[in-house]
């Protein structure tokens, strides 16, 4: 996983609530069984629109996505993840996301970013009136800075640390082998075996 | 202090617990589909790690599945790849597999409870959000990212942060003529599609009591278009009464084979150890839930979505809502855009909505309870003209059972489509898809832009008003006809 820091860049107001993870990478592209090629995918729906924030060269180039309340909710498809993180994106900022989607973010290294309504909104017409604004997303002192404005994110101390070293949730869990080998000697005996 | 049902299950997993860290929790039983897991598998043999416990992992094809000709190779050539190399993980790595064609065949979901490998108190994971299925039975399940399914394959544990709590309460008994897949939609229309987000929640009250097993897995599957991490409801006697005989349940000494149960599982007091333990889990009367929700039965009415999130419902004999009615200005733009793509207008009613195509089937509602619901209203009546209907069941035993019972006569005769087992129109990844434009009554979960298919327009419904709205081509109840 690439540690991620802070990044400063340019952003993409997505005006839009409810941003299942069926929009951001359509079903029809899960089929592959790499890992790459999902930038094609990325809200290929909504993409076919000409006008489609995407599709307006003023944002080209964007690192961060700043969405309405209940960023990728529904399926588990980590696809979504990549999606975004293979278009170019490395944060995406909204005032709530979907559970799932928030862990997979997490373990790929794009940082979801819990702000207000509010500021999220103040954000999204700050950005429309100049699409070159810069924003700094800093994920160790934990704010958002954009035109002299530092809005404050809660994220905990564990998946801060783990982002900011990109480490693998694997390689930390084996690590605890020895606890997992334990807890297996004591294990509800009767519960089923799939062999 | 008491606890909750699913702190007690959340705690009997916890394999390493440190200050500042999250939870090591250890998963019981780990279920496989092909969409979401070979960049798993791959991940393993770039590291050269092997799945740590193959005999608490299962798999199956379902959501690419054909629905017809199972017989011959899948035409898409991707679909098919991705099959395939589900195959060949599974074969590589020694997971038991139930392929397209196979008797133990089905959508993933339906398969484990099916083969008595869902029990109370277990922890379950799937790279599927609607791992909350199994919660039916008082596991603690959950839907995961590929990321999360390596990790799984290769620790047998997941580093969770433990979730808040959540009561649904539901209190009286369900009218004649509401169904499980009624009252969900209802839930979420009240709580929102971020209600339960964070939380684990425990549904709760007389007419979940009531509930069958399906309908209950109904119930829990939809958690999470509440945005619940989970959904679960205290096991007892019709949980128990289900789980007995199958498979892979306590005491079930029918051994060897795919199907049989293991060595440690043959002692004759397993099962009474069993429903002791599934008795213990229960929350406890003096246990303080982070969050209370109570709906009164008696209110409750068939309940269909008219937008493009599960939350955007009414009950069936309202009308189309007019977006200014919305005081929050997120909802009232949502409502703009839903009925922009659905094609409606405020006003219309529901019932004047006429379909196209009427799906029964999926992980929410594709068991042999809602089959014989289906059948029940279609017996002695004919599809409308114009209208298509595909009736998928959820699993080839639910095809199997449904043929011995007679139900695929009375749909075939309908002019309904009676067909394979496997995740179908819910999703559009095989060929079973709307049009662009095309309308659809459909028993699936998602009414999603596009779910079933690019420019699709979905309507959420249970399985009697699935039926029921084939006979008329327009959202209808069966009290109706």
């Amino acid at each position: 996983m690439e540690a991620f820091t802070t990044y400063t860049g340019r952003a993409v107001p997505l005006r839009r609530s409810n941003v299942d993870t069926d929009q951001i990478i359509p079903a029809v592209w899960l089929k592959q069984v790499s890992r790459t090629g999902f930038d094609k995918g990325l809200f290929s729906g909504w993409r076919e629109d000409p006008d489609f924030v995407l599709n307006q060269p003023q944002y080209a180039g964007a690192g961060i996505l700043v969405a309405g309340p209940d960023f990728g909710t529904g399926s588990s498809r980590e696809h979504a993840v990549w999606a975004l993180q293979q278009y170019g994106f490395r944060v995406v900022i909204a005032p709530r996301f979907g559970d799932i989607f928030r862990n997979n973010s997490t373990k790929m290294g794009l940082l979801p970013v819990v702000l207000t309504g509010e500021q999220v909104a103040d954000l999204q017409s700050r950005i429309e009136e100049d699409p070159a604004l810069e924003v700094t997303v800093d994920l160790e002192n934990r704010e958002v800075r954009w035109d002299g404005v530092t809005a404050r994110f809660e994220i905990d101390d564990y998946t801060r640390w783990r982002l900011m070293e990109g480490l693998d949730d694997i390689g930390l869990t084996l690590r605890h082998a020895e606890a997992i080998d334990d807890y297996e000697a004591k294990r509800t005996p009767w519960f089923p075996v799939t062999l | 202090m008491g606890r909750t049902l699913a702190e007690k299950v959340y705690d009997a997993h916890v394999v390493r617990r440190a200050e500042g860290e999250p939870d090591l929790l250890y998963i019981d039983l780990h279920l496989v589909h092909e969409v979401t897991s070979p960049q798993a598998f791959d991940g393993l043999r770039m590291a050269g790690r092997a799945v740590r416990r193959p005999d608490l992992t299962i798999a199956t094809e379902d959501h690419n599945v054909p629905t017809t000709d199972l017989l011959k190779p899948i035409a898409d050539p991707v679909s098919r790849t991705q099959v395939e190399t589900l195959r060949k993980n599974c074969s590589d790595f020694g997971v038991r597999l139930h392929p397209m064609g196979d008797a133990g065949q089905g959508i993933v979901h339906v398969m484990g409870p099916q083969l008595g490998l869902t029990q109370p108190g277990m922890t379950v994971v799937c790279g599927d959000s609607h791992t909350s299925t199994h919660g039916a039975f008082g596991a603690l399940a959950f839907g995961i990212g590929t990321s999360e399914v390596e990790h799984v394959l290769a620790t047998q544990t997941l580093p969770q942060i433990q979730p808040k709590t959540m009561a649904v309460t539901v209190e009286g008994a369900l009218p004649e003529g509401v169904t499980a897949k009624d009252l969900i939609l209802a839930i979420i229309a009240r709580i929102g599609t971020g209600g339960g987000q964070g939380h684990i929640i425990e549904y709760r009250g007389e007419a979940i009591r009531s509930l069958s097993m399906e309908g209950r897995m109904t119930v829990c599957n939809m958690s999470i278009e509440a945005g619940a991490r989970a959904g679960m409801i205290a096991p007892d006697e019709t949980t128990f009464e289900y789980i007995k005989g199958r498979p892979h349940a306590p005491s079930n000494a029918v051994a060897g084979g795919p199907g049989g149960s293991s060595p440690q599982n043959e002692s004759g007091d397993d099962w009474d150890r069993a429903v002791e333990y599934w008795t213990s889990l229960r929350t406890d009367d003096d246990a303080v839930f982070d969050k209370e929700v109570v709906i009164d039965a008696a209110e409750l009415t068939p309940f269909v979505t008219w937008g493009t999130n599960p939350g955007q419902g009414l009950p069936l004999g309202a009308s189309v809502p007019d977006p200014a009615s919305f005081e929050d200005p997120v909802q009232r733009q949502s409502a703009e855009r839903a009925l922009e793509y659905m094609g409606l207008t405020a006003g219309t009613p529901l019932r004047d909505i006429a379909v196209d195509t009427v799906f029964v089937g999926s992980c929410t509602n594709g068991r042999i309870e809602d089959l014989r619901a289906v059948a029940g209203v279609l017996q002695g009546r004919k599809v409308a003209d114009g209208v298509r209907m595909l009736v998928v069941p959820g699993s080839m035993e639910v095809k199997k059972q449904a043929e011995e019972e007679g139900l695929d006569g009375v749909i075939s005769a309908s002019g309904a489509e009676w067909r394979e087992a496997g995740c179908s129109m819910c999703l559009a990844m095989n060929p079973d898809k709307l049009t662009p434009g095309e309308r659809s009554a459909s028993t699936s979960n998602r009414n999603f832009e596009g779910r079933q298919g690019p420019g699709g327009r979905t309507h959420l419904v249970s399985p009697a008003v699935a039926a029921a709205t084939a006979v008329t081509g327009r959202l209808t109840a069966p009290a109706d006809l």
